[in-house]
């Protein structure tokens, strides 16, 4: 476990040493901040209501961005050639890296916490719906963190993995919109797909065990499918 | 301490390894020789789990891979070709998470970053990116995160491709430095480095093994080939010819056309086991001629090399 860690580090720190983390940061919170103050000047609304609504399709471009280096960078370069010979074993890498995708996620939020902190100067704010946004927003960043990890453990080009990631998650994010012709029996397990049926259970305030499960095991399978396609090369 | 055996690697239908078997003793510099393509990455690669191979067995000390990869990871350190160091990272940064990641004690860290700073020569970039240190100082700094660990086996990749004349001396005299107490596998495809640096070698070739000699005894079995370098000023080529064919030991003479001055240059292939040169000293100092030139080319590995990995 101590490994984890120290791969962890090594991330977070690979981080803040590139641009693209601060691009992604700006452009994340450029859009989440129309979606904010759109409502906040135009409907003359205070309510976190539009940006936690959008949070998911934004989570579907923005994570895969942020992680579509971890492991394409690394094969790219030949890096991984010194990592995966290290007397580190392929979970506890693999666990380093989502780690830190995920802090880096949780550090993408910290700015957007003005919103609730502005909501509540000016008018009332339900602290419920507030919590449960931001935990399931940490929960869906983390699933996402983890799809993102796996699309880029398998290429070398980091575009290739930043599309696939996104592709995955944005068909997560839209899956529940596209079943409504498909007969009941189908659409029933197809919507129980959609991250942001999910997301927007436990945004709502109602931390129900079905909508963490989702997450906890959207995240296990991708971080699984990892381990796997590196086994499969490095075994 | 390593046994290799049968070891095969194929890609898709392609062996890039095919069936190799042979043996590292402890505190040996094995060089493993080969042109480009040749396994010789591919066999590294294998010997330190970063691939699996697709059949064969390879034993490291008491371990075998792929059962106890994890251990064989522990007592092997190795630096693969051009050395992919994480550019963003400080040096300093760098072997420490090297030193972190290879589970040494924290407080021993600090020491043990100094003393591989030390052996590789590399304190005075210690605080620079890696991105923005010469190739000569990467090669360094990947033999330094290497030998943090103070490993039993060390394996490099072509430890001196890319380097400038002086850096090759450098690294060459830090692997001797290093190979006193270690066990070393290197590759390379300059056979006047193998030559320089390794107890034995290892010639590979499409992924065979083409010869397997203790450099001293391959040196030696060519000794006998050896071949004399003449510079003669006065000379002329059937006077050559008739003062030198006669010595004992002199196989063939071969003339160079006479160049502005009227100088020629003489080869001659001398047989096994002879040497001509004092007989060859005392005819021409009976002639008026002047020796400009007088020397033995030692033939060198680079030609068997060449003859034992020859196109079919």
């Amino acid at each position: 476990m101590r490994a984890v860690w120290t791969v962890c580090r090594r991330e977070c720190s690979a981080y803040f040493a590139s641009p693209i983390a601060y691009i992604v940061i700006v452009i994340f919170l450029l859009v989440v901040g129309w979606f904010f103050f759109s409502t906040f000047f135009l409907l003359n609304q205070a309510s976190l209501r539009a940006f936690f609504r959008m949070l998911p399709v934004v989570f579907a471009f923005v994570v895969p961005a942020v992680t579509m280096r971890q492991f394409a960078e690394e094969f790219h370069s030949g890096s991984c050639e010194i990592l995966l010979t290290l007397p580190v074993r392929i979970p506890e890498i693999v666990l380093g890296k989502f780690l830190a995708g995920t802090i880096f996620v949780a550090a993408l939020l910290v700015p957007t916490l003005a919103y609730p902190w502005l909501v509540a100067a000016l008018g009332d704010l339900d602290p419920g719906p507030v919590i449960g946004g931001y935990l399931g927003a940490l929960l869906l960043g983390a699933a996402f963190a983890a799809v993102g990890l796996f699309a880029s453990a398998l290429t070398k080009n980091q575009i290739v993995a930043f599309l696939t990631g996104s592709a995955i998650c944005f068909g997560l994010c839209l899956v529940d919109q596209m079943a409504f012709f498909l007969p009941e029996a189908a659409a029933r397990p197809l919507a129980y797909l959609a991250a942001d049926v999910h997301f927007e259970n436990i945004a709502r305030g109602l931390i129900d065990t079905r909508d963490v499960l989702y997450f906890a095991s959207l995240g296990f399978l991708a971080l699984y499918g990892t381990v796997l396609v590196l086994e499969e090369k490095h075994g | 301490m390593i046994q290799v055996e049968r070891l095969t690697k194929t890609f898709g239908a392609v062996p890039a390894v095919d069936g190799i078997s042979f043996e590292v003793r402890r505190g040996e510099i094995l060089g493993l020789l080969g042109p480009n393509g040749a396994g010789k990455t591919t066999t590294l690669r294998m010997l330190t789990g970063y691939l699996a191979p697709t059949s064969g067995r390879i034993r490291v000390g008491d371990y075998s891979i792929p059962e106890d990869l994890l251990e064989v990871k522990k007592i092997t350190g190795y630096l693969p070709e051009s050395a992919p160091l994480y550019p963003e990272m400080l040096v300093f940064d760098y072997l420490a998470f090297i030193a972190a990641a290879r589970a040494i004690a924290p407080a021993d860290r600090r020491r043990r970053i100094e003393q591989a700073a030390e052996l590789c020569g590399i304190r005075e970039v210690m605080h620079q990116p890696v991105a923005e240190i010469s190739k000569g100082y990467k090669q360094r700094v990947g033999l330094a995160a290497v030998m943090l660990a103070d490993p039993e086996i060390l394996v490099l990749d072509e430890p001196t491709s890319g380097l400038d004349p002086n850096q090759i001396v450098e690294i060459r005299e830090i692997i001797r430095r290093i190979g006193k107490a270690k066990t070393v596998i290197f590759s390379t495809h300059i056979l006047s480095e193998a030559e320089a640096t390794c107890d034995r070698v290892v010639i590979i070739h499409r992924g065979r093994i083409a010869a397997d000699r203790p450099t001293a005894e391959l040196k030696e079995a060519l000794g006998g080939k050896s071949r004399l370098a003449l510079l003669l000023e006065g000379a002329d080529a059937e006077g050559v010819e008739r003062v030198l064919a006669p010595v004992p030991g002199v196989e063939r003479l071969s003339c160079g056309p006479p160049d502005e001055a009227g100088r020629i240059s003489v080869a001659v292939a001398v047989a096994a086991g002879v040497d001509p040169r004092a007989e060859i000293y005392r005819r021409i100092r009976g002639t008026d001629w002047t020796i400009l030139d007088f020397h033995l080319q030692a033939q060198s590995l680079e030609e068997v090399f060449r003859e034992l990995t020859r196109e079919e």
